[in-house]
């Protein structure tokens, strides 16, 4: 560890370092928002304009019915998976150098689902009958068809929200009560409503441990539900290419191998943006190097076990939509393969890589890259090469659906500053909670990081 | 009084002319899309005659297939739509509610026939082809799925009829007008429920198949195999 290791910093300095985000907003900040917010307008606008005109502006045809809008919507549902990963899965596992990046990555979750979640309503044909899905009593007694898959999606995206929304502000409670405690004007006002007059009391600190172990064990199940749900969107239909079992176990896969190269981006972007190099330190890089070096493995599996079975079998059907993959798609195909696999994987085994930050940033990019591709690979070829030769065509997105898809991405951006730019955004009362239990010891040559862990329970702050 | 509606194609006799394209775009409110948006796949048409080639070589004979909705008994569509919006009605076929679809386009994707049209526009028919649009059924607004119905508006008129005069519906008192229209009569429509109807005779032919049918979804359209060459 480096001299300026945080165990010497005092508890002001910490809380001015870590809430460096919530200075009032300079120039650049109002020029990034503003051109994020053009990007959204622009994109509503095109939503508008397909929604008045039908849906012949984008380049969906039959037999692809299904288009980026889908793929999309996967992709961002993916994405939402780190959070939960990084806040639930480690808290359990008591991996306590998650402290510094927890709420990021819990934002991140929050964020992606809400603009994930607006794909579906993008993607119908009639957008002002959307509440047609939702089982209000009415006086035709119609209800929704609880046999759709498309309704399990609806129900398990909707709970994994509140969850992780819950599950946010749950876990940011103590850090509103830090920042009422040392902040002035309608600042003050704002976090003292939010805190809800937490005062840190060692009873508020057992329930609140309580609770936050409860949540923690009751989100992963709905994380795992919702992507198996959207991988059986899927799987459920008489698609060759989409209807195989494997399909949940590896959208799950895929979902928290996305969220963690996310997760990877979204903190560089944060550490450079808030000089927070003291507490993002090359541990937490490297250990998030290590999670996307498993999961590149784990994906890299799937798709070699789901392909094994097609190719062996030769079903004609399902073979020719993997010929197109050597086709058509093979762009696509290749960019997949080797941006998730033949790439980052043998980078990621490499220990240069995982400690330096821009590499794994360019990791993490290609892996972004990756999932797309898959997402679009998933979606469109299946649809492309349907059972009848007759029909088949290719899809290329038009230029409304691409505006949307960057108005989304702008979206997700401008939420994220704008929390950050509001909120604590990195968990303060768990980076002190994990400096207290930590000390520097001399092991030879070198100072290594040990961590204390209270008596009786083995855990360490929200997680 | 309970129905089974069924088709039969006899394959034989398909001559590929696209007659019953034609009937069908008159008979159902049809859209026409204009070469652009027909290049881009974007046909509204109910029924298709889908031609294939015996063999790959110059001077192949073509084999042409018309396919449309094969009204499934077991429909992958209806169990898809979160809305009901398509469903099983009481004669066995699939039946579409327009007002109700919100346009998921999941049963067109789960359809293995490929047979679901999509509104993706609002379609406008130029003056005078506004005035021969059929009353008896709705034109769709941009947004919702069609497909064929077996030309349910005649089932319902030949029901009327019959009730009117107190008498079962009679046998090829309907016909879809596709099959109203097949110049060689390649196409047959009748109730299989009626051991004695034209229908249920032409379908003890050994030559008969239907579409797909390892995928389970029972179809209510059978084909009649092709036993000649074209042309003989």
């Amino acid at each position: 560890m480096s001299g300026d290791h945080l165990s010497r910093v005092d508890p002001e300095e910490l809380y001015r370092d870590l809430s460096r985000s919530n200075l009032p907003p300079t120039k650049r900040w109002y020029l990034v928002a503003g051109l994020l917010l053009l990007v959204v307008l622009w994109g509503t606008g095109c939503f508008v304009y397909m929604m008045k005109t039908g849906m012949w502006v984008t380049g969906l045809n039959r037999p692809v019915m299904w288009g980026v809008f889908i793929a999309t919507f996967v992709f961002w549902i993916g994405l939402s998976h780190s959070g939960t990963l990084i806040s639930a899965i480690l808290r359990l596992t008591n991996a306590t150098w998650r402290a510094p990046i927890l709420r990021g990555a819990e934002a991140m979750t929050a964020f992606t689902l809400m603009v994930g979640g607006l794909f579906p309503l993008i993607h119908i044909g009639r957008n002002w009958r959307f509440y047609y899905m939702i089982p209000y009593p009415n006086s035709r007694e119609l209800w929704p068809n609880l046999r759709s898959p498309l309704m399990w999606d609806a129900v398990a995206i909707n709970t994994y929200l509140l969850g992780s929304l819950t599950f946010l502000y749950f876990g940011m409670i103590p850090d509103l009560a830090i920042a009422r405690d040392r902040s002035t004007g309608w600042r003050k006002r704002f976090y003292s409503a939010l805190a809800l007059g937490f005062r840190g009391s060692h009873s508020e600190w057992r329930r609140y441990h309580i609770a936050s172990t409860l949540f923690a064990i009751l989100i992963i199940p709905v994380a795992v539900s919702v992507h198996s749900i959207v991988g059986w969107d899927f799987a459920m239909a008489k698609v060759p290419g989409w209807h195989s079992t494997i399909f949940a176990p590896y959208f799950v896969t895929g979902a928290i191998f996305s969220g963690i190269a996310g997760v990877v981006l979204v903190m560089a972007a944060l550490r450079k943006a808030y000089r927070l190099e003291r507490v993002l330190t090359t541990v937490q890089f490297e250990n998030l190097g290590k999670l996307l070096c498993v999961m590149s493995l784990l994906w890299g599996y799937f798709y070699f076990a789901e392909f094994l079975t097609v190719w062996y079998n030769r079903n004609p059907e399902e073979w020719e939509v993997f010929r197109s993959y050597g086709g058509h798609y093979l762009p696509l195909w290749l960019s997949m393969v080797v941006c998730n696999f033949v790439i980052p994987f043998p980078m990621l085994c490499m220990r240069r890589v995982r400690r330096s930050v821009p590499a794994l940033c360019f990791v993490s990019f290609l892996v972004v890259i990756g999932m797309y591709a898959e997402r679009i690979l998933i979606v469109v070829p299946s649809l492309a090469r349907r059972n009848d030769p007759f029909i088949w065509n290719n899809y290329f997105p038009s230029w409304v659906e691409l505006s949307i898809l960057a108005a989304a991405l702008a979206m997700f951006l401008l939420l994220y500053i704008v929390f950050a730019k509001l909120f604590p955004i990195v968990a303060v009362s768990d980076v002190q909670e994990r400096l207290f239990q930590a000390t520097d010891r001399a092991v030879g040559r070198t100072t290594v990081e040990t961590i204390a862990r209270p008596e009786g329970h083995g855990e360490g702050g929200h997680g | 009084m309970k129905h089974k509606w069924a088709m039969a194609i006899d394959l034989d006799r398909c001559t590929g002319c696209g007659a019953c394209v034609a009937a069908c775009v008159a008979e159902n409110n049809i859209p026409t899309v204009g070469e652009a948006e027909a290049g881009m796949g974007r046909l509204m048409q109910w029924i298709r005659v889908a031609r294939y080639w015996d063999e790959e070589h110059a001077g192949a004979n073509a084999v042409y297939l018309p396919v449309l909705c094969m009204q499934c008994e077991r429909a992958p569509c209806e169990t898809v739509c979160p809305v009901y919006a398509t469903y099983h009605n009481d004669d066995g076929l699939n039946a579409m509610a327009y007002n109700r679809c919100v346009g998921t386009r999941y049963c067109a994707n789960n359809c293995p026939y490929s047979v679901r049209v999509f509104n993706w526009r609002d379609h406008v028919w130029e003056k005078p082809l506004d005035e021969q649009l059929s009353p008896d059924l709705s034109v769709r607004s941009r947004g919702v799925m069609e497909k064929c119905t077996f030309c349910i508006q005649r089932i319902r008129r030949a029901k009327e009829a019959a009730a009117a005069e107190k008498r079962p519906i009679r046998d090829g008192e309907v016909a879809p007008a596709c099959v109203q229209t097949c110049p060689p009569g390649a196409l047959l429509f009748g109730d299989i429920e009626d051991p004695d109807s034209e229908i249920s005779r032409k379908l003890s032919d050994p030559r008969r198949f239907r579409l797909m049918e390892h995928l389970g979804t029972e179809p209510r359209v059978w084909y009649l195999k092709r036993r000649k060459g074209a042309g003989l």
